[in-house]
């Protein structure tokens, strides 16, 4: 079959295409390293991170329909457990983050693991939540993101396997290992699309997009719809907290107001801006909004006023009176380059 | 025991406020079905209003009862103003489209009221103008003390849950509000002037709200933009508490939440006081969704 | 003939060597200029701007003006990391000044380390801070310095043994000076009565004062911000608590006795400096500020425009080419420096070796009471 009759997407992408946008985004990362100024690839590093975040949130939020208002305490349990990990590491085997072949162990290991817990934390958060609809949901996942962060506030020193680290808690967690660089980021970000990509078009997918669409009527037709979400949301907190160790060794530094709820919802505003249902949309979304805030930042030096969060939630707003599909609705845009050819009629 | 009995009276009074503010909430959910963020920004506009027109009509050392009331009557009717135009700027376009672009509105106009005021009013915190000084003492019974402030912050609560409990029960109006909430084509059908009726009750949820961010502005004298957030979200937890749509219950799931916090905070861990108010509502949800003194609701297919 | 000869080649020398000396030196400065700690970044970015503006008029460093770029941060650790990358990558600064919290300095700190980037804080009190690297250094004391000067204060001056703690969780600064208070008071013999918290926004904090009540301690030491501790002050007096409260420089701020009222008085907290030290150099900034920006200077103030003199000093003090490693190196070696918050001297872990003020509120101003010396 060429097209998906459901969402009338494009073939399944070859296992060819996606090697190939890896290899991409490497070469793009050993020209932009030597080429671009160090202040553009930092930004650009953010913008791959924030795409995995937007891309992750979609998939709860705009694939399944369940407005969830926590992400960003997803993507806090995935970066402190990144850190916690990869300190562990660093402890045991001294030096490890500062070889190749070591510092991509430490990477994945906290990727893993970070996503990992941060899948657990959407199943707990997920098995009580998702028996409840729209508003209801919104406010207990924001409720969650919130303890999640408190939690996080009041730790301070744990002791795992002989390890003694400090997490510090409210004074945050500094001098974590610097992972990431250009490369690294946007092979996940490859990966992430991939995986959301092909969940999409699975029959777990079915299961979201019925949920979306109709839940009464997918519920009376035996469709499970509790499971159905729950899987949802777990696999978005994973991602969520793989985006998330990504933030921790990048900015290597943690402290838990930054996960607040502005976090999450500048990844809600990405996702409805992009369109909810569209995984191009949050890919764009995402590079757009982190891009933007970063070049408004001569308007503030001038009039000493920040404006960008206004304007965010005005747009936000006028989305909803005038285009609540965002920029590309639920359609997807520049996967063809994916299409397997021998698939082509 | 002396201990025990002051920290009753601070939960009581913590409650009250958030009783206020859980009114107004109650309300445009009943009629609305909608959880409307931005109530929490209303109440702290409240506050700004009272503060900056304390100064403009040059009040600030003049205590006296007429200084508290004609600065809570412009604070009440500026609200029911600024309640008046989001609705119908913001809601009312969005009346028949899905809820969660509903919500996500009601999210953004939260958030621009929010980062609004940081830009207008600027961020750093304001001291209330101290309107009104009771010039009777605090009770005090040994190490108890009672603020008579406390007490008409307390008195006034209960005072407009009666006041709106009669006025949706016994009046035209109430009568034609509990209509719309619970169908609004039927309604219309039947010669209710819907749009108007949802227009008042913002207008009167908003009042309430301002109202609350005056009381707040003269107990705790400490304001700023940001301010709304935590208490709105706990004023709709204390609603959901006591059923939400439901008055009364507004006003025991207020007082309900507001001891609750005062017990964990002075007897457990302090830490967890904001969390504690969504625990409950989770807990609440999951168990009982209905609240304490609502009513279940079938779901329509 | 020759005459014009010899004028136009002054004129030629003189225009390349303007030219050269109009290349300002660029430092970079990151702050919080927006957000709920505005005031802070604000204050510190004027005491910066007089200094440098001061320094300029007298005709600069090496013959060169100072120019210096701010960028904001909102507030948010993320923020200034991007800011700082900018300011070095792209404005191309060869100092750094900021920031004001901890938690920001520690997210900066590593990348000025990196691009070895001399950066100076002109009050992160976080000992982690300097930690971070050879490059980063501060002008004012850290945590455990100023948790000790008012435990010592409580001990020896108050002779106060029962002490109660209301910290705020959500805050590192409270955190840690609460925490190495209540070591020395310890140390010291005293005893903590119980150790409450409450977060940052909070305007309620009669649970927690009424628990404290009941433990009949003789003070309560609320390392906190302003923002929340004239609440604190007022409840606990409404609560009947006659104890004394006491603070660190996160009281500094002229609403802490807006809010507050009269329930400050007698209140006792640890500054950088005070506005009524009789010297001539202080009087004298503060009479600047007061011209420049209409208000008299706090403690912030004075250390962003100490962190700037000190820097500007040790800029000073390098060769001409003003080399990021020769400006780290005076740096280090900034000794007995007379700064308005006091005689500045960096150690071998790059913090400030330097006094502590005690002052106490009284009717709505801060008194001088006494000054702790370190060691």
């Amino acid at each position: 079959m060429n097209q998906d009759p459901i969402t009338g997407h494009g073939g399944l992408p070859s296992a060819k295409g996606w090697i190939g946008a890896i290899v991409a985004m490497w070469a793009l990362h050993f020209l932009v390293s030597d080429n671009l100024n160090p202040y553009y690839v930092t930004i650009l590093m953010y913008a791959g991170i924030n795409v995995v975040l937007a891309v992750s949130l979609n998939l709860v939020n705009g694939f399944t329909g369940q407005f969830s208002m926590g992400h960003g305490g997803f993507m806090a349990v995935g970066a402190y457990m990144s850190a916690m990990v990869v300190s562990i590491l660093v402890a045991k085997f001294p030096g490890i983050d500062e070889s190749a072949i070591g510092g991509f162990i430490c990477i994945s290991a906290g990727m893993l693991l970070g996503g990992l817990a941060a899948a657990a934390a959407g199943y707990l958060v997920g098995m009580p939540s998702l028996r409840l609809r729209g508003d209801y949901l919104a406010i207990v996942t924001l409720g969650f993101g919130e303890i999640i962060r408190v939690i996080l506030l009041n730790i301070d020193n744990i002791n795992v396997f002989g390890v003694n680290i400090d997490m510090g808690g409210a004074r945050g967690l500094p001098g974590i290992a610097s992972l990431t660089n250009f490369g690294v980021i946007f092979t996940v970000v490859v990966l992430t699309i991939f995986a959301v990509w092909r969940i999409i078009h699975s029959a777990h997918g079915r299961i979201f997009l019925a949920i979306r669409e109709d839940e009464i009527a997918a519920d009376s037709m035996g469709v499970d719809t509790t499971k159905g979400k729950v899987r949802a949301f777990t696999f978005g907190a994973f991602l969520a907290g793989v985006g998330g160790s990504l933030f921790a060794h990048t900015l290597c530094f943690l402290v838990p107001t930054t996960f607040d709820f502005n976090r999450s919802f500048e990844y809600i505003i990405m996702v409805v801006l992009g369109g909810m249902g569209s995984i191009s949309g949050s890919v764009v979304a995402a590079i757009l909004l982190t891009v933007l805030k970063e070049s408004l930042r001569p308007l503030q030096e001038i009039t000493k006023i920040d404006f960008r969060m206004v304007i965010y939630a005005l747009v936000l707003i006028i989305l909803m009176l005038t285009r609540p599909n965002g920029l590309f609705g639920s359609k997807e845009v520049g996967f063809n380059l994916f299409k397997n050819k021998r698939q082509k009629a | 025991m002396e201990e025990f009995i002051q920290h009753v009276i601070n939960g009581l009074s913590l409650g009250s406020i958030y009783g206020l503010i859980a009114l107004g909430y109650t309300m445009v959910f009943g009629i609305l079905q909608l959880i409307n963020f931005a109530h929490g920004e209303i109440y702290m506009l409240g506050a700004f209003i009272g503060m900056y027109s304390t100064m403009f009509l040059g009040l600030e050392d003049k205590p006296s009862i007429m200084s508290l009331l004609s600065v809570l009557f412009i604070s009440m009717a500026g609200c029911a103003l600024v309640g008046f135009t989001i609705e119908r700027l913001a809601y009312r376009p969005l009346r028949r489209s899905p809820r969660i672009n509903l919500l996500i509105t009601a999210v953004g106009v939260s958030l621009f009221l929010q980062f609004s005021g940081q830009i207008l009013f600027g961020s750093d915190p304001k001291f209330f103008p101290q309107i009104y000084q009771l010039d009777i003492e605090d009770f005090t019974f040994g190490e108890l003390v009672i603020e008579p402030l406390q007490i008409i912050v307390l008195i006034l609560s209960i005072a407009l849950m009666i006041i709106l409990q009669t006025v949706i029960f016994k009046t035209r109006l109430g009568r034609a509000m509990r209509a719309v909430s619970f169908n609004h084509d039927l309604a219309s059908l039947m010669g209710i002037p819907t749009n108007r009726i949802i227009s008042a009750t913002f207008m009167i949820g908003s009042a309430l709200a301002g109202a609350a961010g005056v009381l707040v502005g003269l107990t705790y004298p400490k304001i700023e933009p940001l301010m709304g957030t935590l208490p709105g979200l706990k004023a709709f937890v204390a609603a959901v508490l006591g059923g939400i749509g439901n008055v009364t219950g507004a006003v025991l799931g207020a007082f309900t939440l507001g001891l609750a916090e005062e017990f964990l905070v002075g007897y457990w861990i302090p830490n967890y006081r904001d969390a504690l108010a969504f625990s409950i509502l989770i807990l609440i949800l999951l168990f009982k969704p209905s609240g304490l003194l609502g009513v279940n609701r079938a779901e329509k297919v | 003939m020759r005459n014009l000869f010899l004028k136009s080649a002054a004129l030629m020398t003189l225009a390349s060597a303007s030219a050269f000396a109009a290349e300002p030196i660029k430092i970079g400065e990151v702050g919080s200029m927006t957000g709920s700690e505005a005031t802070f970044g604000i204050s510190t970015h004027q005491g910066i701007e007089l200094a440098i503006k001061e320094v300029n008029s007298a005709g600069g460093v090496h013959g060169r003006q100072l120019q210096v770029i701010s960028l904001d941060d909102q507030g948010k650790p993320e923020e200034a990391a991007t800011a700082v990358t900018r300011l070095i990558s792209q404005d191309k600064v060869i100092a750094l000044l900021g920031e004001v919290a901890s938690s920001r300095s520690l997210a900066m700190g590593p990348i000025a380390q990196k691009n070895k980037i001399p950066m100076v804080t002109p009050s992160s009190t976080n000992p982690k801070v300097t930690e971070i690297g050879d490059y980063v250094f501060r002008v004012c004391f850290i945590d455990p310095f100023q948790g000790q000067v008012m435990a010592q204060f409580a001990l020896d001056n108050l002779k106060y043994k029962k002490v109660a703690i209301l910290r705020d969780v959500k805050n590192d600064y409270s955190v840690g000076l609460a925490n190495f208070f209540t070591e020395r008071f310890k140390q010291g013999g005293g005893e903590i009565v119980i150790d409450q918290s409450y977060s940052a926004g909070d305007i309620d904090f009669k649970a927690q004062l009424t628990a404290i009540r009941q433990k009949k301690p003789e003070a309560i030491f609320v390392p906190g911000y302003y923002t929340e501790v004239g609440l604190i002050a007022r409840q606990a007096k409404n609560l009947g608590i006659k104890a004394t409260l006491m603070g660190g420089d996160g009281w500094d701020s002229p609403k802490l006795t807006e809010i507050g009222g009269g329930a400050m008085d007698n209140a006792y907290f640890s500054n950088h400096y005070s506005s009524e030290d009789t010297s001539p150099q202080v009087q004298q900034f503060i009479e600047k500020y007061k011209k420049a920006y209409g208000s008299v200077p706090d403690g912030l103030a004075a250390m962003g425009y100490d962190a700037a003199m000190v820097l500007i000093d040790a800029m000073k003090r390098s060769p001409a080419a003003l080399k990021t490693s020769d400006i780290r190196a005076q740096l280090a070696g900034t000794k007995d420096f007379q700064g308005v918050t006091g005689k500045i001297t960096i150690d071998d872990k790059r913090n400030a070796v330097k006094s502590a003020v005690v002052l106490k509120v009284s009717k709505g101003t801060f008194k001088y009471e006494t000054t702790i010396k370190p060691g």
